[in-house]
This record gives C-alpha cells, sequence and structure tokens, in this order.
C-alpha cells in the first residue's frame, strides 16, 4: 500500500499514545504559541486541546494572513477599488474584512467590479481577457504565497501584460517572531513554527531568531499527530531546560526550503518596513516590488499609499495576535461579533482565531 | 487557503501538472519546484506545488511515530516495498 501522506499521520493510537508521554512530561505550566493560522483551525477541529494536560496553554500567534493586514491596508485596498476601469482580483477571505468605513464586500455591492480567483495566475488571465481594464491583485500573504505573486509579476513582465498590477501587503514570519519576543509582558514559552512558511524559508532560517532568544521552536506538520509530536518535543526541551530548533515535518521541511521559491522572491520582490495589526510597522518584516518591475507595483501606478489608520473600536485582534488575550476575554466576541457578523478580521477569516473559537470551542 | 495535504501528480504539461486531489482532478503550476515528476506527491498552495514529499523522510517518520506508539511489530515489514 503506498502512503498517501495524510491518513497516517491522523492514527488514533499513535495520537493517544503522544497525548499520553506529553501528561507524562508536562509537569509545570507553559505557554506554547501556534504561529500559523492553518495550525489553530487543525488545532481545533483535531481536538487536541481536549487531550491535553492543563499545564499546557496554547495561544495563537500572528499567523492568519488576514488578521494581520493592518487596517491602513485594507483601506488603500479599498481606495484601489474605487478607482475608474478597474478590476481587483483576491482571495476570498478578505473580502468581508471591515476597513474604516466599508469593505470589499460593500464596494462590490455598491457596483465595483472584484473578484475572488484561486490562484495568481487566474488573476492573470482576467488581465489578459481584459485588455481595457486594469488588473488589480491584492497580495496578502506570507512567505508561502509571496512565490506564487512573484511568479505571476514575473510571468506578467514576460508576456507584456502591462495592465496585471500587485499591491504587496506580503509579511514575513521571522521578523515578527521578532517583535513579539521585543513586546512588553510577552510570556510565551516556545514555538510550534508554521509548516509551510517554513517549506519555503527552510529550517535554517529561524536560526537567527532563535540564537538571540535561546526559545524552544519546533517546526510542524498540520495532521494531528505531527502537532501533538511537534509538542511533545516542546514540551521535553523546556522540562530539560534544553532549547532547540527542531524539524518535527521532515518530509516537508528541509534546512534549506525551497530555493527557487526564494530566489524568485529576491528577483521581484525587496524587504521592507511592514505594518501589522495589534504589532505595528516591525522593521525588515515585509516585501515591496522591485523598481525593475514598478509597472507591475499597484502602489505605484495608482498613487495609493498606505497610511496608519485607527484600528476598529472594541475588537480585540491586536491583543489576540500578540497571545496577550483570547477571544472570550474580547467584550464583543460571540455578543456584536459573531462569523455572520464579524467586526474584527479575527473573525472573518476562517484561519482567524475568534472564528475558529466559536466554530469549535464549547465555553 | 493552505491544502495541506498532499495531492498526487497524475500528468504534466508545460509546467502544469494535473494533480489527484482525492479522486478530483485539478491543476497546479509547477513553477516553484526544481524537478517534479509523475507520481510525486506534492503540497500545494493557492494552486502552485510548493514542495515534493520526501518519501524516505515520511516513512522514517511514521516508523518512528509507531515504534514509540509500540504499534509497529503489527504492521509486519512490507512497508518497505512500496
Ligand atoms: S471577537 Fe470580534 S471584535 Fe473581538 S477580537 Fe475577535 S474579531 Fe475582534
Amino acid at each position: 500500500m503506498p502512503i498517501k501522506h495524510s491518513d497516517e499521520y491522523r492514527d488514533a493510537e499513535i495520537s493517544k499514545h503522544l497525548a499520553n508521554r506529553i501528561h507524562a512530561t508536562s509537569t509545570q505550566n507553559i505557554r506554547l504559541m501556534e504561529v500559523c493560522g492553518t495550525h489553530t483551525v487543525s488545532i481545533f477541529r483535531s481536538g487536541i486541546r481536549s487531550i491535553l494536560p492543563d499545564t499546557i496553554a496554547l495561544l495563537s500567534g500572528p499567523g492568519c494572513p488576514v488578521c494581520v493586514t493592518d487596517q491602513g491596508e485594507i483601506d488603500a485596498f479599498i481606495e484601489l477599488a474605487r478607482q475608474d476601469d478597474v478590476i481587483i482580483t483576491t482571495f476570498g477571505d478578505l473580502m468581508r474584512v471591515p476597513g474604516s468605513n466599508s469593505s470589499l464586500q460593500n464596494e462590490r455591492a455598491a457596483g465595483q467590479d472584484i473578484r475572488m480567483v484561486y490562484s495568481t495566475f487566474d488573476a492573470l488571465q482576467v488581465a489578459k481577457d481584459h485588455p481595457d481594464k486594469q488588473i488589480i491583485f491584492l497580495g496578502v500573504g506570507f512567505e508561502t504565497t509571496a512565490p506564487t505573486i512573484a511568479a505571476a509579476i514575473k510571468s506578467a513582465a514576460q508576456d507584456n501584460v502591462d495592465n496585471f498590477s500587485v499591491i504587496s501587503a506580503h509579511k514575513l514570519v521571522p521578523p515578527a517572531l521578532e517583535a513579539l519576543m521585543g513586546l512588553e509582558n510577552v510570556e510565551i514559552d516556545g514555538f510550534i513554527l508554521p509548516g509551510h512558511v517554513s517549506v519555503i524559508i527552510g529550517l535554517e532560517a529561524y536560526r537567527p531568531f532563535f540564537d538571540r532568544y535561546n526559545i524552544p521552536c519546533v517546526v510542524a506538520g498540520f495532521e494531528p499527530t505531527d502537532i501533538l509530536s511537534a509538542i511533545q518535543m516542546l514540551v521535553t526541551q523546556i522540562k530539560d531546560k534544553t532549547p532547540r530548533l527542531d524539524n518535527a515535518y521532515p518530509r516537508a521541511v528541509t534546512n534549506k526550503g525551497n530555493t527557487k521559491a526564494q530566489d524568485l522572491l529576491k528577483e521581484i520582490f525587496e524587504i521592507a518596513d511592514a505594518c501589522w495589526r495589534g504589532i505595528g510597522i516591525i522593521p525588515a518584516s515585509g516585501l515591496q516590488i522591485r523598481d525593475a518591475f514598478a509597472v507591475h507595483d499597484a502602489a505605484k501606478r495608482f498613487d495609493v499609499s498606505v497610511g496608519s489608520s485607527k484600528s476598529l473600536k472594541g475588537c480585540a485582534c491586536g491583543e489576540i495576535l500578540t497571545g496577550h488575550k483570547t477571544p472570550p476575554e474580547c467584550a464583543l466576541y460571540k455578543k456584536a461579533c459573531t462569523p455572520t457578523d464579524p467586526v474584527g478580521p479575527c473573525m472573518v477569516s476562517t484561519e482567524g482565531t475568534c472564528a475558529a473559537y466559536f466554530r469549535y470551542h464549547a465555553d | 487557503m493552505c491544502l495541506a495535504i498532499p495531492s498526487q501528480i497524475t500528468k504534466i504539461e508545460n509546467e502544469i501538472a494535473t494533480i489527484d486531489v482525492d479522486g478530483v482532478q485539478r491543476q497546479a503550476s509547477l513553477l516553484l519546484l526544481e524537478d517534479a515528476a509523475v507520481g510525486d506527491y506534492v503540497i500545494v498552495h493557492a494552486g502552485f506545488a510548493i514542495k515534493q514529499i520526501d518519501e524516505s523522510a515520511a516513512k522514517e517518520t511514521l516508523t518512528l511515530l509507531k515504534e514509540a506508539a509500540a504499534l509497529v511489530e503489527n504492521e509486519g515489514g512490507d512497508r518497505s516495498k512500496d
């Protein structure tokens, strides 16, 4: 029987055994942060929280791309959508995120042409099909998504698809980890590092961060046994006081990562500062399009500046993304803010912590 | 947005792979991969294959997990032939 690389890692017996080992090892109270939104959802869906000992608190970090997109960036997207003769293309999750006074969904209802696409090449196809329009792709995401956007920009440049441009609001994970550790009152004892960001950047990309803070770090895959074995490694490291940078997802993550994707990123983008919801500006944590590809840079073409806007009133997304609060500690959670009528991005995005709590957390 | 489950490549044409996702055929660009072949399991993100699964690392992980859970003796040794 060939391995399917999914079912095998959902084995209930193995999960039970890993949970038992975690119970046996975990004596002190610890707080672990799962940085990635896909981990948050997987942890809830598989019921991992309910089989862990009370000594382990899991916090969701700044790893849901839509959630960390700053209010000012959302407002810039909406400003772009209001330009004449443009078609906005985006991944679906962004549609309902409230800006300061509108959302993309509202703009579409008001008649703007805003389309959800599955991949950046679909957006490029829209541009080829509508040479009389300007097609703008909203570039949101981490190191996993950014290469797919770089590939589209490169293709657009090669094929002279001059009516295709991207507004780059990409974010980078290692600088965000640095910024988190620099915040006041951080209480994080270990990190479950994202699986697919790490596929691209490789395990060694975290080495400078790890060397600086000497905090337990383990890259994890997305199946229950992947996450449990990462937690078990973290608990052991903490107990033995031997912090390490470990890889619990070796079938997909290598030390060097995907160098072809990294080269493409470097070709199209350069490192820039970026503004994160709830954290603010983090130096060298974003990507801007290089001047050589300025034709495809929507920020330059449409002269839209990404200003700083106030965060949404009463929404605690910022504190949730930094591990300072959990959703039930937000006064609006389940009251004014629900998935059908969300106030903040953490409730809008399927990878958002508030949405995951709402769907899976019985409280 | 993250499709965490690896999919198998069934066909490759002009750097576009046809992949099998639980019996449904979809397309994925191979522009971000160095060398992909039909039969490979790949991780797909937003329409792009971003990594082949390392079969030997996958088998090793499973063996370690199963050994740790003391399940391995029930499985027999047939996995090495796959
Ligand atoms: S429950 Fe709603 S308002 Fe509160 S932090 Fe989450 S998204 Fe924001």
